[in-house]
């Protein structure tokens, strides 16, 4: 089992991908620079966090042009794992790999935090053995405030896209426990097909007790378990 | 000045004094041109040259069991263990935040950055020491502040993990703004900025050089007045985004070989950094400037030697290297440029395609400014303290809440959430508490950092002031059961011209000297800023310390907050009549007088050895140091920290209600620990000599202190965490 992470210029989260993906996890890591157009081979490839090219203009703006891209476009097509935190949500809703946008916090300020997740699925890839869990996971972004026109919303709840929302730590929505003004309390969505996930939550960093919490290890978990099922199955 | 050959006004401009140029034409033995008598400026401004307290600073220890690198390079080094090192410093950027908040406080972020990376460090954590003055006037300067280091912080991917902020009168003209940056190298990676054998390759790299900063360093070293605004311009502009590709890339450099060192552009751009590597090296350098890539056209000599454009480094480079030097920088889209040569005859030329424009001796830019001679004066003795009201037990509770309810004790989370401080998976002990504590990956190693410092202790008396800021800062560390290991300071004043500054000066080095000594740690780094005055007068003298510790193993880490009901709450330390400079006495009482706490730093070298040693053993839940707002804050503080309430006893031993719940009395911990290491820990008291009282026990929903107070934790909650926003 090996995860791909896709370096940019600006991506800082890739090195925290890495380490919960090799040490707490225990599976490969290849590492994607942003030039590169051969994903060589991983099972999941994984858009990390940062600043992609500095994102002055509107966070995942460039990178959506990047050569990985379009290497990443093409894997996603053919069923491919892919999975974006924090600015790879970003970049993947500028790729249009995912809908929506993701807007300024609307309390206007970053937010580096703790924060619940209600798992609302179980049969994906990302989130085995989850629904209806909750997790509890750092965020850092300024830029998280999920949003889509009406009826991009009402079609994602449709078809059941919405995969994590914002709860307080009983697993109820609403209030204080949005941090960053999602609308329907979105904190990570996935395509109708369920290979390409977006969040904006940092699974890597709780995946040891050490930092504070392990639900991000549930997801690396689940993925590699699919993984290989995948590779068993094909 | 008559009689000079130069106009006053020219002077002025590059911040030089007629017996500084009548100096110049001495040591020259002719008039400098405009450009030269530009680069003199700079490098002669007390930001560059420390020509007011360079004498002082020999006062300083500096060397220590495990230090690599004392001060005179970019940052100070010291080991700590597993072949690994920490490179640190802190340093000033008072000026431009005070004129342009957002912009003056992001570039004091880069160049801190810059400035660890320069010894081939990775930067690992950032920590911010900020003064404003009251809220709500300053509200402006603080989000500008805040949002500044936010905003580069978090850009480049380094956790902004402590600070501290303090709100005072005495800085509502001229804010304070210190950044400190604490790095990890490998030791055999350490880099040193010289410039090495003749002919060795000045390469410069990052950001094209434009028009901006120009005089910056004359700026910092000016006081702010009407005009100051107009100084906007020597404010440089950020780039976060290019510093992270810098510093990816100068780390990946490190592998080449052929580099000898590297160098930060930052006060004094071009020619600080190149004189200053030539300086270190004993030799010289020759730069073309038509070389050095601009952003925009028409840019004289002067205008590229003295630009202070951010994200650029020298680095120097052995012939027949350039070109994998310049291919590496490529790779993250950076332009490298060759712009000259180290040089065997100990100048500094500078050439426009190929015509000199310029010669100096590097050791007359570097190291030539006159020592300024001080006048110290100390101020005229203050009147003995006014005698005030003793506070009565049924104003215990409300007295309680207006202190949580400070700006300057309230909760620091409406900051440091704004802030990335988890980036790097190394932040085992998070923001919040005493001091950070991050994991050495790939070992147990565990780093302590804290940035501290009680400008009002200084203000009653400065000598006691600064050595309270090293004994303090250093508690912040052994709270968490590090041992510190060396530190860098940051002296903020006014204006040294002035007897009473100079005498505060003086005594606070002395402060620092005396307290390194005692608790064995040494000055590694450190900076200056004076001329911090504006039309409401000079500052406080304000001592910040930034500190680093050790934890063998991270594991043992103690967080500051209760843990455990049922746990046991002790206090180490004693208690005294010590009410000068405190909270209290602002908030409360309008006024600060007296002297400040006493500090017996034979005490506080025990009270720390105990606490350390007992957090090692495994003894201790928690600790948090007793500080500004005194032993009930502390314990408040342990409530909110940890969730639990506490209920707690105290006696009284003679004090009044006031000292007792609200004195600065110093060289204390609160602690909580199972009840069955009582007795270990009373042994490993009475080995140290230090007292140890059982306080009470840790539960409930209240804070409650039997027979004066029983506040819920909500209500205090609410006050500590709103007294922010006021």
């Amino acid at each position: 089992m090996r995860f791909g992470v896709v370096v940019f210029p600006g991506t800082w989260s890739d090195r925290d991908c890495g380490w919960a993906i090799e040490r707490a996890l225990g599976a490969g890591v290849r590492y994607l620079w942003h030039r590169d157009r051969d994903l060589g081979g991983v099972d999941c490839v994984v858009l990390p966090g940062g600043f992609s090219y500095g994102d002055y203009l509107r966070p995942g703006a460039i990178a959506r042009f990047s050569p990985v891209m379009e290497a990443v476009r093409e894997f996603a097509e053919r069923g491919g794992l892919v999975w974006g935190i924090c600015n790879g949500f970003q970049v993947l809703c500028e790729a249009g790999l995912l809908p929506g946008a993701l807007i300024r916090n609307a309390c206007l300020e970053f937010r580096c935090q703790w924060v619940h997740l209600r798992c609302e699925r179980d049969d994906l890839p990302f989130t085995q053995g989850l629904r209806g869990r909750v997790l509890r996971m750092p965020i850092a972004h300024q830029e998280g405030n999920y949003q889509a026109d009406p009826e991009t919303l009402a079609r994602l709840e449709e078809r059941h896209q919405v995969v994590f929302r914002y709860c307080d730590e009983r697993g109820e929505t609403g209030g204080e426990a949005n941090p960053n003004g999602s609308a329907h309390d979105i904190a990570g969505i996935v395509n109708p097909r369920g290979n390409v996930l977006g969040m904006m939550p940092h699974p890597e960093r709780c995946a040891e007790a050490d930092l504070g919490g392990t639900d991000g290890l549930l997801l690396f978990r689940s993925v590699a378990k699919a993984a290989l099922a995948l590779v068993g199955g094909g | 000045m008559s009689g000079l050959a130069v106009d006053e006004r020219v002077l002025r401009e590059v911040a030089l004094s007629g017996e500084e140029y009548v100096e110049i034409v001495r040591r020259l033995g002719r008039e400098p041109n405009r450009l030269e008598l530009g680069m003199l400026g700079v490098l002669w401004s007390e930001h560059c040259s420390y020509k007011s307290s360079r004498l002082l600073l020999g006062r300083l220890p500096t060397s220590g069991p495990g230090v690599l690198q004392g001060p005179g390079e970019n940052a100070g080094v010291v080991e700590i263990g597993r072949g690994w090192a920490a490179a640190f410093k802190v340093e000033s950027h008072n000026h431009p935040s005070a004129v342009e908040p957002y912009q003056g406080a992001a570039t004091g972020v880069g160049g801190i950055l810059r400035d660890v990376l320069a010894m081939g460090a990775r930067p690992v954590a950032l920590l911010d020491s900020l003064r404003f003055g009251p809220l709500p006037e300053s509200r402006r300067h603080l989000e500008g502040v805040v949002a500044g280091i936010g905003g580069y912080g978090n850009c480049v991917g380094v956790p902004t993990v402590g600070g501290e902020i303090y709100f005072d009168d005495a800085y509502a003209g001229n804010p304070l703004v210190n950044a400190m940056c604490v790095g990890l190298v490998r030791t055999d990676r350490l880099r040193r900025a010289r410039a090495g054998g003749e002919g060795n390759r000045l390469v410069l790299v990052g950001s094209p050089t434009g028009r901006d900063g120009i005089h910056g360093a004359a700026f910092a070293s000016l006081e702010l007045d009407e005009a100051s605004a107009e100084r906007r311009p020597a404010v440089q502009v950020g780039n976060p985004f290019l510093e992270k590709c810098l510093l990816e890339a100068c780390l990946e450099l490190l592998d080449l070989p052929g580099v000898v060192g590297l160098q930060d552009l930052g006060a004094a751009g071009l020619t600080s950094a190149v004189a200053e590597v030539a300086a270190r090296a004993g030799a010289g350098a020759r730069i073309e400037t038509t070389r050095v890539p601009r952003r925009e056209a028409g840019m004289t000599p002067y205008e590229v030697m003295l630009s202070e454009s951010q994200e650029r480094m020298l680095v120097i480079v052995e012939p027949g290297h350039t070109a994998e030097v310049v291919r590496a920088f490529a790779r993250w889209d950076l332009e490298a440029t060759v712009i000259g040569e180290v040089t065997a005859d100990g100048d500094l030329s500078v050439l426009e395609a190929g015509t000199e424009v310029a010669r100096l001796p590097v050791a007359l830019l570097v190291g030539g400014a006159p020592a300024r001679r001080l006048h110290p004066r100390p101020p005229a003795p203050t009147p003995p303290a006014a005698p005030v009201p003793p506070l009565a037990a049924a104003e215990v509770p409300a007295t309680l809440l207006r202190l949580l309810a400070s700006p300057n004790l309230g909760s620091r989370r409406p900051v440091f959430r704004r802030y990335d401080h988890m980036v790097g998976n190394a932040t085992v002990l998070p923001p919040g508490g005493d001091a950070a504590v991050l994991r050495v990956l790939g070992t147990r190693l565990g780093l302590a950092v804290t940035i501290d410092g009680n400008a009002r202790y200084c203000r009653l008396d400065p000598f006691v002031g600064a050595q309270i800021a090293v004994a303090e800062a250093a508690r912040n560390l052994v709270a968490t059961g590090a041992r510190p290991l060396a530190l860098t300071d940051c002296l903020n004043l006014g204006n040294p011209e002035r007897p009473e500054v100079a005498w505060q000066l003086e005594r606070v080095v002395d402060g620092i000297a005396v307290a390194c000594r005692e608790l064995r740690v040494p000055v590694v780094s450190g900076n200056v800023s004076l001329y911090n005055e504006s039309a409401r007068g000079a500052i406080d003298p304000t001592v910040v310390i930034g500190m680093v510790g050790l934890l063998e193993d991270y594991r043992r880490r103690l967080p500051a907050g209760f843990r455990r009901p049922g746990d046991l709450v002790l206090l180490a330390g004693r208690t005294a009549d010590d009410l000068g400079g405190s909270e209290y006495q602002r908030v409360v009482q309008g006024r600060v007088q007296g002297p400040p706490p006493v500090l017996d730093l034979a005490r506080e070298r025990a009270v720390q050895a105990l606490v350390r040693e007992a957090a090692a053993r495994g003894l201790l839940h928690s600790a948090h140091d007793v500080a500004e707002g005194g032993l009930l804050v502390a314990l408040a503080e342990c409530c909110l920290f940890g969730g639990l309430g506490c209920r707690a006893a105290l006696r009284a031993d003679g004090l009044e209600l006031a000292p007792l719940l609200f004195g600065e009395s110093q060289g204390r911990f609160v602690l909580s620990a199972h009840p069955r290491a009582l007795d270990r820990l009373r042994a490993l008291a009475a080995q140290h000599g230090v007292e140890l009282a059982v306080v009470g026990s840790v539960g409930g929903e209240a804070l409650i202190l039997e027979g004066l107070a029983e506040v819920p934790l909500a209500d205090a909650r609410r006050a500590w965490e709103e007294a922010l926003h006021g």
